[in-house]
C-alpha cells in the first residue's frame, strides 16, 4: 500500500537575525506527520529562536515556515491553534492550581465546553497528576511542573507540539520519568512532536529524526542510528600481551576492521570496526589480549566531527535571545 | 471553512477567553491575602493618622478634615491598586506566564481588556472595604451615591489599570517597579487634592492638578459622598471618561507592541 507522506511543517530560508548577530541562518526543513524530531544543539545555537519563530512568537526578518498549512506570519492565530508548546522555563501560574491552570487554557483554547471537563482529565491522566490536580502549583516539584506544562500544551488536541529542552534542569531521575511520559505522549496522542535539546541521549532514545543545529544551521539531518553510522563502524581499544608488527599485520587482514591506530608502544591500538559486537570475537580467537574494550559511535561523535566541538552543557539557554535584546539599544 | 463556524460563536469563545483571564486575576487576587491586607492597612493608616493628626489643626475645608480625605483615601487605595495591578504585568513576563498566554490564540486585545477587568474588580473590592470603614467613621450612604461612587471606582480603576498595563508593557526589569511608584503613583496621589481643597492654591499646583486625572475622581467622589465640590459631577465624569479612553486606547495600543518573548 502507498502512504503518502504528510509534511506537516514546512520551513523556507527562515532567517533572524538581532542587530549584526544571526541566530538563525536561512533554515530549511520539512517535518513529517507523527514524527518525532529533534533539534540538536549546544545553547546558544537558534534551536529556541526557532521555536519561537515557528510558535508566532518571534517574527522572522526573513523567510517563510508553515504549519498545518497555515502560514506563521500572516496566519498566526491559526498556527497558534494547531500547535501547543512548553517552554524553557514553567510558565504555569503558581498561584492556581493544577486543575485551574488547565481550566484556563481550555478556555484560551476554546475547547468545546461538553468536552472540556474530559479533555482536562485525560491529559492530567496522561501526565500523572491526576491526583495532585488540586494542588497550588507553587507545591510541585521541577518534574511535575514540567509534566503539567506538556498536559496543558496537550489541552486543544494540537497537531504539532514543541518541547523547548524539556529535561533542562531535572535530576536523572526526574528527567526518566519525563522521557516516559513523553513516550506514552507519543503512542496516545498521535501527535508531531519537535523537541529541541542539547542532551545527546535524550535525542538519541525519542527522536525519529535529528537535526543538528550550530551557529543557527542546520549541519546534519537523519535518523539517529543513520547519523551515527556515519561516524563507521565501532571504536575498539585492545592491548596486546605482545605489541608486534606481526600481529597488527594480522589484525589489519580482517576485512571488516577498518582503520588501525597505534597509540601507544605498550601495545594499546584504537581500531575502527563493523559490529564489534560479532566480529570482537573472532579478532580475540587470533590475537593474545590483555584487555579489550569497545564502545558504539554516539550523537557527541557526530556532533564532535561536524562542528569540531563537544556539546557543552553551558549555562542555561536563550542567552542569545538575551543578549541581543540588550544589544540591539 | 472552520471560519464560517459563525460570530455568535466566535464572540462567545472571545467572551469565554475573557471571563478565563478575569477569573485568574481574581483568583490569585483572593489568594494573597498579605497583598490585600497591606493594600487595605494603608489607606486606614493614612485616614486615621493624618485624617485626625491634620484634622485637630482645623484646616478650612468646610467638614471635619477626616471626613474631607475619606474621598481621597478612597480614591488613592483606586490608584495604588490600579496602576500595581497594571504594572503586575512585568511579574507576568517575568515569571513566563504571559507567554504562556500569547501563545495561545487569544488576541492582545482580550488580553488587555482581561487585565483591566481585573484590575477594576480589586478595586471594587477595596472601595467596599473602605466604605464599610467609612459608614464606621460617619459617613453617610445612599442608594444615589453608592452607585455615582461604583461609577467613579470603575472609571478610575480602568483609566489607571491601563496607564500602570502601558508602563510595565515598556519595561522588562522587576527595579522599575520602584521608578513607578514615584514618577506615577505618588504624584497621581497628592496632585488630586485628595488631602487639600482645590481652592486657593498657588498657580502652578493649581495647574498641575488640572492634568491629574485622579483630581476629577477626587472630586466627583466629593461630591457624592461629602457633598462638596469644586467641579460640577458631570464635568468630573466627563473628564474621567475622556481620560480612561486615552490611556486605553495608548495601553492597548502599547500593550499590542509589547514583544512576546
Amino acid at each position: 500500500m502507498h502512504v503518502s507522506i504528510v509534511w506537516l511543517i514546512i520551513i523556507r530560508d527562515l532567517v533572524k537575525k538581532y542587530g549584526n548577530l544571526t541566530a538563525v541562518d536561512r533554515l530549511n526543513l520539512d517535518i513529517q506527520e507523527n514524527e518525532v524530531f529533534g533539534l540538536l544543539g549546544s545553547n546558544g545555537a537558534g534551536k529556541t529562536t526557532t521555536i519561537h519563530m515557528l510558535a508566532t512568537l518571534l517574527k522572522p526578518t526573513s523567510g517563510t515556515a508553515t504549519i498545518n498549512g497555515f502560514d506563521i506570519v500572516a496566519q498566526s492565530a491559526k498556527v497558534r491553534s494547531s500547535i501547543g508548546i512548553v517552554f524553557q522555563a514553567p510558565s504555569s501560574d503558581e498561584m492556581l492550581t493544577g486543575y485551574e491552570n488547565l481550566k484556563l487554557h481550555s478556555w484560551l483554547y476554546s475547547v468545546p465546553r461538553n468536552i472540556r471537563e474530559k479533555r482536562i482529565a485525560e491529559v492530567l491522566d496522561l501526565v500523572g497528576l491526576s491526583e495532585r490536580k488540586n494542588d497550588q502549583v507553587k507545591k510541585y516539584s521541577g518534574g511535575m511542573r514540567r509534566r503539567l506544562e506538556i498536559a496543558r500544551g496537550l489541552i486543544h488536541k494540537p497537531r504539532v507540539m514543541f518541547l523547548d529542552e524539556p529535561t533542562l534542569g531535572l535530576d536523572p531521575s526526574s528527567r526518566e520519568i519525563m522521557w516516559k511520559y513523553i513516550e506514552q505522549l507519543v503512542k496516545q496522542e498521535k501527535i508531531t512532536i519537535i523537541l529541541t535539546t542539547h542532551y545527546m541521549e535524550e535525542a538519541d532514545m525519542l527522536c525519529d529524526r535529528i537535526a543538528i543545529i550550530d551557529r543557527g544551521k542546520i549541519i546534519a539531518l537523519d535518523t539517529p542510528s543513520r547519523l551515527k553510522a556515519t561516524i563507521g563502524g565501532d571504536i575498539v581499544k585492545l592491548k596486546l600481551v605482545q605489541n608486534t608488527q606481526s600481529n597488527i599485520d594480522m589484525i589489519k587482514k580482517f576485512s571488516f576492521v577498518h582503520k588501525i591506530e597505534n597509540v601507544s608502544d605498550d601495545g594499546l591500538l584504537v581500531l575502527s570496526v563493523d559490529n564489534a559486537s560479532r566480529n570482537l570475537p573472532v579478532i580475540l580467537k587470533f590475537i593474545d589480549t590483555e584487555s579489550v574494550e569497545y564502545t558504539s559511535p554516539t550523537l557527541n561523535d557526530v556532533f564532535l566531527r561536524s562542528t569540531g566541538r563537544n556539546i557543552k552543557e553551558e549555562a542555561e539557554g536563550g542567552f542569545m535571545e538575551k543578549y541581543a535584546r540588550y544589544d540591539q539599544k | 471553512m472552520l471560519n464560517k463556524v459563525s460570530n455568535v460563536t466566535s464572540i462567545e469563545a472571545d467572551l469565554g477567553k475573557l471571563y478565563a483571564l478575569w477569573l485568574r486575576e481574581f483568583k490569585v487576587f483572593l489568594r494573597e491575602r498579605s497583598r490585600l491586607v497591606a493594600s487595605t492597612f494603608t489607606p486606614v493608616l493614612w485616614l486615621f493618622v493624618i485624617g485626625s493628626g491634620f484634622g485637630s489643626t482645623n484646616p478650612a475645608t468646610g467638614v471635619d478634615y477626616q471626613k474631607f480625605i475619606f474621598p481621597g483615601i478612597v480614591s488613592m487605595s483606586i490608584i495604588f491598586a490600579s496602576v500595581f495591578f497594571g504594572s503586575y504585568i512585568i511579574w507576568d513576563r517575568k515569571f513566563d506566564f504571559l507567554k504562556s498566554v500569547m501563545v495561545a490564540p487569544v488576541s492582545r486585545e482580550t488580553v488587555f481588556i482581561g487585565k483591566t477587568l481585573g484590575g477594576m474588580t480589586t478595586s471594587l473590592v477595596q472601595a467596599a472595604i473602605l466604605l464599610v470603614i467609612g459608614i464606621a467613621i460617619g459617613i453617610n450612604l445612599t442608594a444615589l451615591s453608592l452607585i455615582q461612587t461604583i461609577a467613579v471606582v470603575l472609571l478610575l480603576s480602568f483609566a489607571l489599570t491601563s496607564v500602570g498595563l502601558a508602563i510595565g508593557s515598556y519595561i522588562e526589569s522587576l527595579e522599575g517597579f520602584q521608578l513607578i511608584i514615584s514618577f506615577v503613583v505618588f504624584p497621581l496621589f497628592f496632585l488630586s487634592g485628595a488631602l487639600f481643597p482645590l481652592k486657593n492654591l498657588p498657580g502652578w499646583l493649581f495647574f498641575l492638578t488640572t492634568i491629574d486625572p485622579a483630581t476629577y475622581a477626587v472630586d466627583a467622589l466629593r461630591k457624592a459622598i461629602i457633598g462638596t465640590s469644586a467641579y460640577s459631577f458631570a464635568l468630573d465624569i466627563g473628564v474621567l471618561v475622556a481620560f480612561t479612553i486615552a490611556f486605553a486606547v495608548f495601553g492597548s495600543y502599547s500593550f499590542r507592541r509589547m514583544k512576546a518573548v
